[in-house]
């Protein structure tokens, strides 16, 4: 008899713990979103920030995370093909600049372009410093960064200070046309069915319809082209002859370049393709603001890296780190209140961490966690409002928080940032 | 002859960078219709009168001294492969912390000073520090981590300046922090001119000049002349080897990084202890993404980043003249942009060409009893002996 029972709970068992941890990435991943939306929803409610989960909050989070999305699938195409790109930033600092200088001229189609093409050039340049000249891949990223901000400071205060259109020494004049948005028709316009759900607040499925219609109500055209780039980068690299030659290139060139993969141009090609991106990420940007600004990428293109560190190297991966930049870049623009209810969520992952660590027994990290989650948990019940110093830079630490908890599990393309020279070993 | 043919090679990767950089820049700015030799002639203008060639050189020295504090910071980290890019962030929140500090103590004149330096010090390397651990605790890649906390310690040092430390009048234009006191500022060294029989400029030139020369030669001893210098060159270059020599990896990433912010830390002092006494909302920026670009024309010695410092601020000193002199200033900032990206190309085609000669030289040596040695020991036997 008891045989009987414990033979079909045995099964049950391994497929409940398949389904949670084991099983397809993409299935892992849909559990970690249904887990941060559950979770989230639960702060909301502790913590009475309707902002958490707000379809404008959900909106803005997904403007947030497209050029990190966008500059961390450039670093997704370079750095599978062993080349590091710090010059992301850098690229796509060009990208705005070429964005704002053919959109003002000839609307956003030529915007796009513009941005495409310029942010490309500064992979060309990363291309010819890291793969011909074989210079350190950090280094050479470091100074396309510095020679980009010159030459957008250059261009702007050559063609922009007497120019008749406006704009300045720091900004061009707007675009001469706004890009088209799209909305899901029934559900997040017109009748906007979702609208009136988020409305009730209720617990787990007001917060689904807000995250829903903030991602599908008044959406830009550049948004959803970036959403499509991440499953066609996953087929392109994963699924095709080329991605294969890629990836092979970042893996072990020597063994690609004997089975007849021409190695420096398969990189030439990744990295130009890495600079597009990221200078569309630019292009976004410019998108959002109407105009062409200094300081527009502010640090976007360092945190897209981070995403594709986050994420593994894999699309999925990065599109879930530009996510959680993005989202916590949105809060602290939307509600600087709601920032403080973040704090609970560190609390709560900082006291898992603490309780694995121990369990482990790596006493000084869990004691260190520890005392992170009861200072956040303080935090969390103490302050009001954090000062706009402070929140400006969340995304920033979360980023820093989340690469900390993640780093050890990941695992880089073999040859990523070797300097690869034909013929030497 | 030996000595001249070894500095052969370290000095003409960088001479060919500039010559290449100041080409590339002046074809860009012949397309772009500026006269390239008008702006030129506009950067090695220093005036009429002594008095203003005199201040012209006080500006450069002064703007060289954080500028070469900076480019050490960035290079002992990277001497031994570590990318510190984050002393941006380190001077800037080491500034405002040991401004507060130094305003909120009274102390005799000499006490005072060092009061201020060491916290700026303090500050920085713990900022650094941070780095560090989260690399060898939890595997962090100190460029990403780095980068981030840039952004968190500008952050925090806007907060300190608008919040705490504020010591401005609310209704003032520019927010700072409370002025040092006297006894915490640092004399000029311009009686060196009235010493020497030169015109005294009105521009004072910065006692911190001594300390930094200090600094770069304490530098200098500890990384060639001492056991940890040895072992952190040594990590830089093969850490699989310095590992099974002995050296405790973790640490040394630790301790340099320690180093590097601790150096970093006196980046903002010449221009708070020389000139603003108060950290202020204007107060000089982006001294440590310069330090990346100084580090790399220096090629990471204490020497090579002292004449690197001096032509960086040669070429910030024309902002201002090209700015009345109507051309774009920004000529300036694509100039040293260049310099890095050419100065990194040419080090690297120098390093082949000599390993090229090396190799040559060890094979007919060698070649009747083994033959070739493999290029990458030959290779850094030669980068530790120079």
């Amino acid at each position: 008899m008891s045989t009987v029972l414990t033979t079909p709970e045995a099964p049950g068992r391994r497929s409940l713990t398949e389904l949670l941890t084991g099983g397809s990435r993409a299935r892992r991943l849909i559990w970690l979103i249904g887990g941060a939306v559950v979770v989230l929803a639960a702060v909301r409610l502790i913590s009475g920030e309707n902002d958490l989960t707000s379809s404008s909050t959900m909106s803005a989070a997904l403007l947030l995370a497209v050029p990190i999305g966008l500059a961390a699938l450039g670093g997704l195409f370079s750095e599978r093909a062993g080349v590091v790109n710090i010059g992301l930033e850098g690229m796509m600092i060009l990208g705005t600049w070429g964005a704002g200088w053919a959109g003002y001229q000839w609307g956003w189609e030529a915007a796009l372009l513009g941005g495409v093409l310029f942010g490309a050039l500064g992979g060309l340049l990363h291309a010819l410093a890291t793969v011909t000249f074989g210079v350190d891949h950090v280094i050479s990223g470091v100074a396309i960064n510095i020679l980009a901000a010159g030459i957008a400071r250059f261009l702007s205060e050559l063609l922009y200070t007497d120019n008749p259109a406006g704009g300045g020494v720091t900004q061009s004049p707007a675009l001469s046309s706004k890009p088209p948005t799209v909305s899901l028709p029934i559900l997040s316009s017109g009748p906007d069915l979702l609208g009136k759900v988020e409305q009730h607040h209720w617990f787990l499925i007001s917060d689904v319809a807000g995250v829903l219609r903030g991602v599908t109500n008044n959406v830009g055209v550049l948004t959803v082209l970036a959403v499509l780039l991440i499953p066609a980068s996953y087929l392109l690299l994963w699924r095709t002859a080329f991605g294969l030659r890629l990836r092979s290139c970042g893996e072990n060139p020597w063994a690609a370049d004997t089975l007849g993969v021409a190695v420096y141009r398969t990189k030439y090609i990744a990295v130009v393709i890495s600079g597009a991106l990221a200078g569309m990420g630019g292009v976004f940007l410019v998108f959002i603001a109407g105009i062409y600004r200094e300081n527009q990428t502010g640090g976007r293109g360092f945190i897209g890296l981070a995403a594709l560190i986050f994420g593994n190297w894999r699309p999925g991966g990065l599109a879930v780190g530009a996510s959680l930049f993005g989202y916590s870049d949105a809060l602290q623009l939307r509600s600087p209140a709601a920032v403080v209810a973040l704090l609970l969520l560190v609390a709560v992952l900082l006291a898992y961490l603490t309780v694995t660590q121990a369990m482990k027994g790596n006493v000084l990290q869990s004691a260190i966690a520890g005392v992170i989650a009861v200072a956040a948990l303080i935090g969390f019940l103490t302050i009001d409002v954090l000062p706009p110093g402070i929140v400006s830079f969340t995304p920033h630490l979360t980023t820093l928080l989340v690469l900390s908890l993640a780093s050890q599990r990941l695992r880089p393309p073999q040859a990523d940032g070797l300097v690869y020279r034909r013929g030497e070993s | 002859v030996s000595r001249l043919r070894r500095l052969g090679p370290a000095l003409f990767a960088p001479v060919l960078a500039v010559i290449v950089a100041v080409l590339i820049s002046s074809a860009v700015m012949a397309a772009l219709q500026v006269n390239p030799l008008k702006v030129f002639e506009v950067m090695v203008d220093f005036g009429q009168t002594p008095s203003q060639q005199i201040t012209a050189l006080v500006v450069i020295v002064n703007r060289a001294i954080p500028l070469f504090l900076a480019g050490l910071a960035v290079a002992v980290a990277f001497r031994m492969n570590l990318f510190n890019i984050g002393v941006e962030g380190q001077y800037r929140l080491a500034t405002i912390i040991a401004a507060a500090a130094g305003a909120a103590v009274s102390l005799p004149a000499p006490v005072h000073v060092v009061f201020i330096v060491v916290v700026a010090m303090l500050v920085a390397a713990l900022w650094a520090g941070l780095v560090a651990v989260l690399k060898v605790t939890r595997g962090v890649s100190e460029v990403i981590s780095s980068i981030m906390l840039n952004f968190v310690a500008l952050g925090l040092a806007s907060y300190l300046l608008t919040g705490p430390f504020r010591g401005s009048a609310p209704a003032s234009n520019i927010v700072s922090t409370s002025q040092i006191p006297e006894s915490g500022w640092v004399p000029s060294l311009n009686w060196i001119f009235d010493a020497l029989g030169l015109a005294n400029p009105p521009r004072q030139l910065y006692g911190f000049l001594i300390l930094a020369a200090v600094v770069g030669v304490a530098i200098s001893v500890l990384l060639n002349r001492t056991r940890f210098g040895y072992d952190l060159r040594a990590s830089g270059m093969s850490p699989s080897a310095a590992s099974a020599s002995g050296v405790n990896a973790s640490g040394m990433v630790v301790k340099t990084m320690l180093l590097s912010g601790a150096v970093a830390g006196l980046i903002g002092l010449p221009d708070l202890l020389g000139a603003t006494h108060a950290y202020t909302t204007n107060f000089t920026a982006g001294l440590g993404f310069l330090g990346i670009a100084v580090a790399l024309l220096g090629r990471n010695k204490p020497g090579g980043i002292a004449f690197a410092a001096l032509l960086f601020a040669f070429l910030d000193r024309a902002l201002v003249p090209l700015q009345i002199a109507a051309f774009p200033a920004s000529v300036v900032t694509i100039i040293q942009g260049t310099i890095v990206l050419a100065v990194v190309i040419a080090n690297e085609v120098a390093r082949r060409v000599t390993r090229r000669a090396a190799e040559r030289g060890t094979a007919e040596a060698a070649a009747p009893t083994t033959g070739p040695t493999p290029g990458g020991s030959t290779d850094a036997r030669q980068e530790v002996q120079a």
